[in-house]
């Protein structure tokens, strides 16, 4: 799509209801509605939470380096292991999204901020406060939350430690936090395109957010729900989850994986987003089968309600159901194979560069395959008995989360820097970064596979003897990639600081409104929409 | 194309009221996590205290966010597109709620149809329910659990039935009021509004005594009562909140009306509530059949 803005003067003087003068000191911050603030904010919020996440992670692997117990209880291990889950899903790779979603999607669309700021700001805020409940509740008597990132009951209510009730409550607020960002994306791209943009001219990028705020406003209010069951089962004699009472524990699952699903895909089709903007931009071509990405991602979002038992084939499900959700799971792989195949047809004869973001995107294509091939095998019911539970299933989520979402969130990062800082980041130093990512990545997440298929369990503190030479290397792999993302922070901080001054549109192939903007983005941008050149392919 | 076809979209100054609203949620959160863990493990602690700070908190942050908001309005500072960014924010936040409630329909739905004939053997259960509690004889409603705890069950006639009444009346005159504000008929408004209020409280009010009546020596149906009691209560309880604050929402129109708010083409707040006042009253039809008759 060819963009260009006939309004040339940004901050348009007529409008006097823009506040130029931003309020300096902390207090900026508390009290922005201004969509670039907000997305920075959730951007380091992700950031913060990314290594406080990982540090856990390193003491797991720290742990798990050789058999015996080393370093942590049993108990300890187990809420490591939980908090880390957590952390990574709701604090580090939905965060970093939405953060892309505030800073992106008003200049790809020509809004002048999202439609409702001052929720924006509210939306964000209550994340670092439902992240101090649950990461507090580290240092308090009952330890943090230890029954797994995915609370199954009745180790959550019948055997919790006793951190029940915070972690419900952290849920929730989170969980209004989610809700509050998607009903402003959705309404923000509805509402305040610019004039021309019908809904099939807009980015792709901007696709995928809507169809993901779309599952978000489906999906977090029956995690709300599935938690306050929880909560009155544990603290208030209800019996949802026990079968003494009438109910069941693997009712507790089928709630839970409605949402879970869903969420999965809530932590993916973004990415796609991402990576369906960078490599058109890189491979100088237009990007292959928009309209059957459209449709691909829909397709997704709409499988992802009908599919969410496949993580509960070992509980004893009717035979019907679970060839019922086998096939549904294993009609995911046709659109997301549609999704392959067109990135990789944008790259067939491209002239093709291979700056940062468009390495990550690469990457975050071949990884992200093998996350999704690791997930076909998963989705067979027979052999799912074999692989469920063990680290075969830590593989497959690590790859699809790790190279995958967090791939491609490196991708967007490196791609809009220049846009974010008006600086261009250090190439030599991203290299760096990328590469020590890549094959400590590797290192970290492919051994799983074997460790998986050869029987180890998931969420435990010791193993048998003949999984150490695997744990050993996937330790070291660990504590590689998590070295590694310090570079990145000092990637960013750099580009923060200084650097070769970035031109309005850095990259050649690039196309959309937020390039026709100045480097950095001025403070408002769009007060009056732009007017969009017809397309002409 | 010039740019003064377009309204201009406001975007507010910073405001302070979200922050204040996210440290209200924490205290909430906080308050109410540290609450029932301490009536759990039997001790007293501040818990109760921050909840209720947290709270008053909201409801200042509410009044004040609100306040901003109208203003803002009757100032003229909105365009039409910002009533839409508001029109669509509300629809979709009565979505999330419809996908709240449908959590706790769907652990009806699996109780009913699987958990609970699955204990009394159906299915290729036979052995469990052999080896687990023999006694045990499947049936909705569950008056006897597992365990053996036995309740009475509400049926759908007398008070149930009678705020069925009530609820889809109000919803009629919620509908004729909107009308009338259409038609900028001030006191047919105020009327019909006013009815409207009236027979909600009223099925609140109707809604307490079924649970004092629940809650007696002779039914026995307490929130602990197994998985009929507890979804019965639940449903309800979620429904009876909602229906406590769409009652809030139509009293404060009512206010604004009396203040002389609102005009047939500008309404949104009015519109807003009136919406959540349907869907409450959709919300009660379901569980008059689910909960109530079925």
């Amino acid at each position: 799509m060819t963009t260009d803005t006939v309004n040339e003067s940004l901050d348009d003087a007529h409008n006097d209801d823009h506040h130029d003068h931003k309020m300096t000191g902390i207090k900026r911050w508390l009290y922005t509605t201004n969509h670039k603030d907000i997305g920075t904010l959730y951007l380091w919020f992700s950031f913060i939470m990314l290594l406080t996440g990982g540090a856990l992670a390193m003491v797991i692997r720290a742990e798990l380096f050789q058999p015996g117990l080393q370093i942590v209880e049993p108990d300890f291990f187990n809420q490591l292991t939980t908090t880390h889950g957590l952390i990574m899903v709701f604090g580090a790779i939905m965060p970093a999204f939405t953060g892309f979603a505030n800073w992106m999607l008003p200049m790809m669309i020509g809004a002048p901020d999202m439609a409702l700021p001052r929720m924006n700001n509210w939306s964000f805020w209550i994340l670092p406060f439902a992240f101090a409940i649950l990461i507090g509740s580290f240092f308090m008597e009952s330890g943090a939350p230890n029954f797994g990132w995915t609370f199954y009951a009745p180790l959550s209510t019948t055997y919790s430690n006793g951190s029940t009730a915070f972690f419900v409550f952290a849920v929730h607020i989170m969980g209004i936090s989610s809700i509050m960002g998607a009903i402003n994306i959705v309404v923000t791209i509805m509402n305040l395109r610019a004039p021309g943009m019908t809904y099939m001219k807009m980015p792709l990028f901007v696709w995928t957010f809507f169809i993901t705020a779309y599952l978000l406003i489906a999906v977090m209010p029956v995690l709300a729900g599935v938690v306050t069951m929880l909560l009155t089962d544990t603290y208030f004699g209800t019996s949802f989850f026990d079968a003494a009472g009438g109910g069941d524990p693997v009712m507790f699952q089928h709630i839970f994986w409605f949402f879970g699903h869903p969420e999965v895909y809530i932590m993916i089709l973004p990415a796609f987003g991402i990576v369906s903007t960078i490599i058109p931009a890189f491979a100088r071509k237009k990007l292959f089968g928009y309209s059957s990405m459209v449709y691909a991602t829909a397709s997704i979002a709409l499988l992802s309600f009908i599919v969410w038992a496949h993580h509960m084939f070992t509980t004893g499900m009717p035979l019907f159901g679970e060839l019922f959700f086998m096939y549904c799971t294993m009609l995911i792989a046709v659109p997301t194979g549609v999704k392959v195949f067109n990135w990789v047809a944008t790259m067939w004869r491209g002239s093709m560069t291979f700056e940062m973001p468009m390495m990550f995107s690469i990457a975050f294509v071949i990884l992200f395959t093998i996350g999704g091939f690791s997930g076909l095998m998963l989705a067979l019911t027979p052999v799912d008995f074999q692989y469920h539970d063990t680290y075969f299933v830590v593989a497959h989520f690590h790859y699809v989360l790790v190279t995958g979402s967090l791939f491609s969130i490196y991708a967007g990062a490196y791609y809009w820097l220049p846009k974010w800082t008006g600086h261009m980041y250090s190439e030599r130093l991203a290299n760096w970064h990328f590469w020590c990512s890549l094959i400590s990545v590797n290192l970290l997440f492919f051994p799983m596979h074997f460790l998986g298929l050869a029987g180890m369990p998931r969420r435990i503190p010791d193993y048998a003897l003949q999984f150490a030479d695997f744990n050993k290397w996937v330790s070291i792999g660990g504590f590689a990639f998590g070295l590694s993302q310090l570079i990145f922070l000092a990637v960013v901080i750099k580009c923060i600081k200084g650097g070769e001054k970035a031109p309005a549109k850095p990259w050649d192939g690039a196309e959309g409104l937020e390039w026709t903007v100045a480097s950095p983005a001025p403070y408002h941008t769009f007060s009056t929409p732009p007017a969009l050149e017809e397309d002409k392919a | 194309m010039t740019t003064k076809e377009y309204e201009s979209y406001y975007v507010p100054a910073q405001s302070h009221w979200p922050i204040v609203g996210a440290v209200a949620l924490f205290m909430i959160a906080f308050g109410a996590a540290s609450y029932v863990t301490d009536i759990k493990n039997e001790v007293s602690g501040y818990g109760g205290y921050l909840l209720l700070a947290g709270i008053a908190l909201v409801i200042y942050m509410v009044v004040g966010w609100f306040s901003n908001v109208i203003n803002e309005s009757m100032t003229g500072k909105y365009s039409h597109q910002m009533d839409n960014s508001f029109r669509q924010g509300m629809s979709w936040f009565i979505f999330s709620e419809v996908m709240f409630f449908a959590a706790f329909f769907g652990a009806l739905f699996y109780a009913r149809t699987f958990s609970v004939p699955w204990l009394g053997g159906a299915g290729n259960n036979a052995e469990t329910a052999a080896v687990l509690w023999p006694e045990f004889t499947a049936s909705w409603p569950l008056l006897k659990t597992p365990d053996g705890t036995e309740t009475t069950g509400m049926g759908w006639y007398g008070l149930p039935l009678l705020n069925t009444i009530l609820l889809l009346t109000s919803s009629i005159t919620a509908h004729f009021a909107h009308i009338a504000l259409e038609k900028n008929k001030r006191s047919q408004l105020k009327v019909w509004l006013g009815l409207t209020i009236i027979l909600g409280l009223t099925f609140m009010f109707f809604q307490v005594q079924e649970y004092a009546h629940g809650y007696s020596e002779e039914m026995q149906l307490y929130l602990t009562s197994g998985i009929y009691g507890n979804t019965f209560y639940m449903l309800t309880g979620f429904h009876g909140m909602h229906v406590t604050l769409g009652c809030i929402m139509l009293i404060v129109m009512f206010f604004r009306i009396l203040k002389g708010h609102f005009t047939p083409e500008n309404h949104f707040a009015f519109q807003a509530a009136s919406w959540y006042w349907h869907f409450v009253d959709v919300v009660w039809v379901l569980l008059f059949v689910f909960v109530y008759i079925l």
